[in-house]
């Protein structure tokens, strides 16, 4: 694992640029892929950037609303350019609202739109595997297995490694279109039911799993619904081209 | 596609640990979050000395720093003024020097300048740097009543708003 690059005074957070250069290049795929949609893909870039920037300001209000007291006594500190002081959640619900709204704004065509999304999208993914391998988060639990690493004191199943492999697998499935999606949205759902089926197969590895009654772990029980979901949506869709 | 969620379903079953409800991620200390804090004792520049472990009930805030380190020195004054905040509470903010990259007076210089108040330890050998395997300075630690880390921040300078934060987050914390 490598977290940081020290230069000079400088201390570069290695996960952290990963997931940039994991932007960028979805960035450009992203755009690659709507202009073979034939959307306007200017539009589509500055409607992810609105939806990021929205992302990244309610993520700080997010957080501030978990410690009124704090920030109400010094509202500038909202500015503050510290990472570790967003809400992930907030964040999430409030880049997508800005997101759904400005597409309609728009008027950018739904299903086609999210199709342009998926191999920018799936290269996003990728680029966090990458960034767990730097930070040596998303941990393994310990294991016994020969290819075992050494992390945190102890010989743990290399999951950041299992990730970025699946990860790139699915980023290879989506750019290469293959199978051939059925109808448009499809391919967009293909990366949300794969990325999901991974993290239900990958987590019963992981280390760091928060655990609910029964021992069951959270976040596979939230992919398990979302493969759900997923595949609901695939259904319809794929009726709606046939009818 | 159903066959597909069922596998999931499946798996999912299969792989339950109730063992693991509501314990620590690794009961190995590590400096990283979810862990335990690895334990240190170390003389404080008063003549006293500090054990981390002797602190659990308590919230933690261990800060690893150096006087010629100028983020240590810009945040310095948000955590003094952090800890007068929080003094007499279950709260306690330590100043971890790496002395084997500094020197004691220099240490004793830096606290009548900035009339600290906080305990100051010294890292004599930088053991406790090692330990915690210090990247950068400062590098900052937030730990809660159990001993476990909830927070790392290499890098700074941190604002006062930043500290408080992450103070309330651990008071929140269910006891």
């Amino acid at each position: 694992m490598f977290p940081y690059l020290r230069l000079g005074p400088f201390i570069l957070p290695m996960a952290s640029l990963a997931l940039l250069a994991g932007l960028w290049i979805g960035l450009s795929l992203v755009e690659r892929e709507a202009a073979r949609l034939k959307i306007n893909a200017a539009v589509l870039s500055n409607v992810i950037i609105y939806g990021l920037l929205a992302g990244v300001i309610g993520a700080r209000l997010g957080y501030a609303l978990e410690f009124p007291s704090v920030y109400a006594s010094n509202p500038l500190s909202l500015l503050a350019l510290t990472p570790t002081t967003l809400s992930p959640a907030m964040g999430f619900v409030v880049g997508l609202i800005t997101f759904a709204v400005f597409v309609q704004r728009k008027n950018l065509p739904l299903r086609p739109t999210l199709d342009a999304l998926a191999p920018g999208l799936a290269v996003f993914m990728a680029a966090a595997a990458v960034s767990h391998i730097f930070s040596g988060d998303a941990f393994g639990a310990p294991a016994n297995v020969p290819w075992a690493i050494r992390l945190w004191n102890e010989y743990r199943h290399p999951t950041q490694f299992y990730e970025t492999f699946i990860a790139l697998t699915i980023f290879l499935v989506i750019l290469e279109r293959f199978p051939e999606p059925a109808g448009a949205g499809l391919n967009f759902l293909l990366v949300i039911v794969l990325a999901s089926a991974s993290r239900v197969f990958l987590e019963a590895f992981r280390g760091d799993s928060v655990f609910l009654p029964g021992g069951f772990r959270e976040a596979q029980l939230v992919a398990l619904a979302i493969m759900g979901v997923g595949f609901y949506w695939m259904r319809n869709w794929m009726n709606l081209e046939t009818t | 596609m159903i066959t597909s969620l069922a596998v999931g379903i499946l798996w999912t079953v299969a792989s339950r640990v109730p063992s693991a409800v509501g314990a620590p991620l690794s009961s190995s200390p590590s400096p990283r979050e979810g862990f335990f804090a690895p334990d240190f004792t170390l003389d404080t520049l008063d003549g006293g000395r500090v054990t981390l472990s002797e602190l659990r009930g308590k919230i933690v805030v261990v800060n690893f720093w150096t006087t010629w380190c100028p983020p240590c020195r810009t945040e310095t004054p948000a955590l003094e003024k952090a800890y007068e905040q929080y003094e007499n509470s279950e709260v306690l903010i330590l100043g971890v020097n790496l002395t084997n990259q500094d020197s004691v007076s220099a240490v004793e210089s830096f606290a009548r300048e900035f009339e600290l108040t906080y305990p100051l330890l010294l890292d004599r050998d930088g053991s406790v740097g090692y330990l915690y395997q210090v990247n950068g300075l400062p590098t900052t630690y937030f730990i809660n009543r159990e001993g476990v880390i909830r927070t790392v921040l290499v890098g700074g300078p941190m604002s006062e708003t930043f500290i408080r934060s992450k103070i309330e987050a651990l008071v929140k914390e269910v006891k």
